[in-house]
């Protein structure tokens, strides 16, 4: 057992030792983290997933700031009872513009991978306003100060960088128009055909109803497209998978 | 501190050959049933890894011997509760909508799942007991008071096309303007006190007579003369004491200078024909169904 009586030297040197165990964790962790880079299964890429719009980005942050993510995930599990209530179970290629991912592991209240168009907009401000109103039995706070909060998407180009940064194909097109994207959302009579056609799909309304641009208004539009970029009449899941 | 391994009395059991600061460590052998267990563990994984997708190749991991996909499951077990109600579902979806409360066996069925669909998709805004929120202009399904009408066929085609939604061509379509940019202040109190007096006392008796006139030319064409509604155009009826938008003075002044146009989505797109019959079953039962 000559090469087990080696181990006193490793035991009794704490530095190698060190080294070495960062070595083993380092093996380990490869060899379960670099097969998800390049396995089929795992970077399946899926028709109509595009990049947030610069107002959906900002109801994302929104979204983190408030930790609506505490209580609600946003992965539909593959299971028959998560996919009757919420709809088709979620593919990571819905969250490949996520940074970080939403997906969640507690839930207080309901999923909201799907939520987008599943509620008017309307109902969305009649909710964060007070959620007892139309869902007596939930436990959610209130969040009507964001109706009164207004924005001016200031930091929008910063934001957009930054996801850049992390890898979503954001161009310098789309970022040089951020802030006139990010107002003419909210503008049904605005010219919104670069909107358009930089996001498409994107959903031009007056969220919250009221004048100006708040953060009810990034939050909804956010909370509106959810779920919402892939057609699953069209989708085939491929069972392998 | 007592010895309790006895088995070093006549130094039958070797030391590691580690002595630090003069502590020495006895080598005894592992619990049996703890090596056991760590072996059946070795050949659990093995088998395992064999019989469920695990290693990672070049272009996907190995698939496994039994085949094994989260989502061939989940679509397995879909299809197999899909199968067993295909029988009902299907006479549900080509039933007669009137002539479903005639079979009892697909009326307790179609209930039953109509209860289910409505807890899921419905109770989010009708409430979970289908009594609306009041105020908020989500309708009270319990009445017998319809906006759009209430016989199966009605709240049929409601369901499946919506209300004012942009998502469905043919949704229900109606727009109450916002009397505000249209009459005075004057006249939009006047009306109001003229709606209160049709259900019982107006704030203000002496603006009756004048609210009668500007109601005859501005809300009879959908209120109808008498103020019973158009359910064409899904005009609620003023005469019945059921509010849409809450009763008192007050919201009857806000919602004619201000109206709010509630909107409902087309369910056609998330829901097949069979849970659409379901649910109109069970609205049409919960009391005020025609």
């Amino acid at each position: 057992m000559a090469i087990l009586d080696k181990h006193k030297i490793i035991e009794t040197n704490a530095t190698l030792l060190l080294i070495l165990s960062f070595l083993v964790v380092t093996i380990g962790g490869l060899v379960q983290i670099v097969p998800l880079f390049y396995l089929d299964n795992t970077i399946e890429e899926v028709e109509g997933v595009r990049p947030y719009s610069p107002l959906e980005l900002t109801g994302r942050d929104v979204y983190i700031r408030e930790g609506c993510y505490v209580c609600h995930s946003q992965m539909i599990r593959p299971m028959r009872d998560e996919v009757e209530r919420y709809g088709h179970y979620s593919l990571a290629a819905e969250s490949m513009y996520d940074h970080p991912f939403q997906w969640g592991s507690k839930r207080t209240g309901p999923d909201l991978a799907r939520v987008g168009g599943r509620y008017s907009d309307e109902w969305h401000v009649d909710h964060l306003r007070d959620p007892q109103s139309v869902v007596p039995e939930s436990v959610m706070p209130k969040y009507g100060f964001l109706e009164r909060k207004m924005i001016d998407g200031e930091y929008i180009r910063d934001l957009m960088e930054t996801h850049r940064m992390v890898g979503v194909p954001y161009t310098d097109e789309m970022i040089d128009a951020a802030q006139d994207d990010f107002a003419v959302q909210v503008d049904p009579f605005g010219d919104t055909d670069g909107l358009l056609a930089r996001y498409p799909g994107a959903q031009v309304r007056n969220f919250d109803g009221q004048p100006g641009i708040s953060e009810a208004d990034a939050l909804i539009a956010y909370l509106q497209v959810l779920g919402t970029m892939v057609d699953f009449s069209t989708f085939e899941p491929d069972a392998s998978r | 501190m007592s010895v309790k391994d006895k088995k070093d009395q006549n130094n039958q059991v070797p030391t590691t050959g580690h002595s630090w600061d003069g502590i020495e460590e006895f080598d005894n052998p592992m619990p049996r049933w703890w090596l056991w267990t760590f072996y059946a563990c070795i050949v659990w994984a093995i088998g395992y890894s064999i019989a469920y997708p695990a290693w990672p190749l070049i272009s996907k991991a190995t698939p496994g011997l039994l085949g094994f996909s989260t989502r061939a499951e989940v679509a397995k077990d879909i299809a197999e509760v899909e199968q067993s109600l295909a029988q009902i579902n299907a006479t549900l979806a080509n039933a007669e909508l009137t002539e479903i409360s005639a079979d009892p066996e697909l009326l307790g069925y179609a209930k039953n799942k109509g209860a289910a669909v409505f807890r899921t998709w419905c109770a989010q805004c009708h409430g979970s007991g289908a009594a609306g929120v009041q105020a908020n202009g989500y309708p009270n399904l319990l009445d017998n008071d319809w906006l759009w009408g209430g016989t199966m066929e009605d709240i049929h085609l409601t369901i499946t096309h919506g209300i004012r939604n942009t998502s469905d061509e043919d949704a229900r379509f109606s727009e109450m303007p916002s009397f505000g940019e249209i009459l005075e202040k004057e006249e939009i109190s006047q009306v109001a006190n003229y709606v209160m007096s049709l259900t019982g006392d107006p704030q203000d008796v002496t603006q009756v007579a004048a609210g009668e006139t500007v109601f005859l030319d501005n809300c009879a064409a959908c209120h109808a003369d008498d103020g019973t509604g158009d359910r064409y155009q899904g005009a609620p009826n003023l005469t019945d004491a059921i509010w849409l938008y809450g009763d008192g003075y007050d919201n009857i002044v806000a919602q004619v200078t201000k109206a709010r146009n509630g909107v409902m989505p087309n369910w056609n797109t998330r829901l097949d024909e069979a849970e659409i019959r379901a649910v109109s079953t069970y609205v049409h039962s919960l009391g005020g169904g025609e």
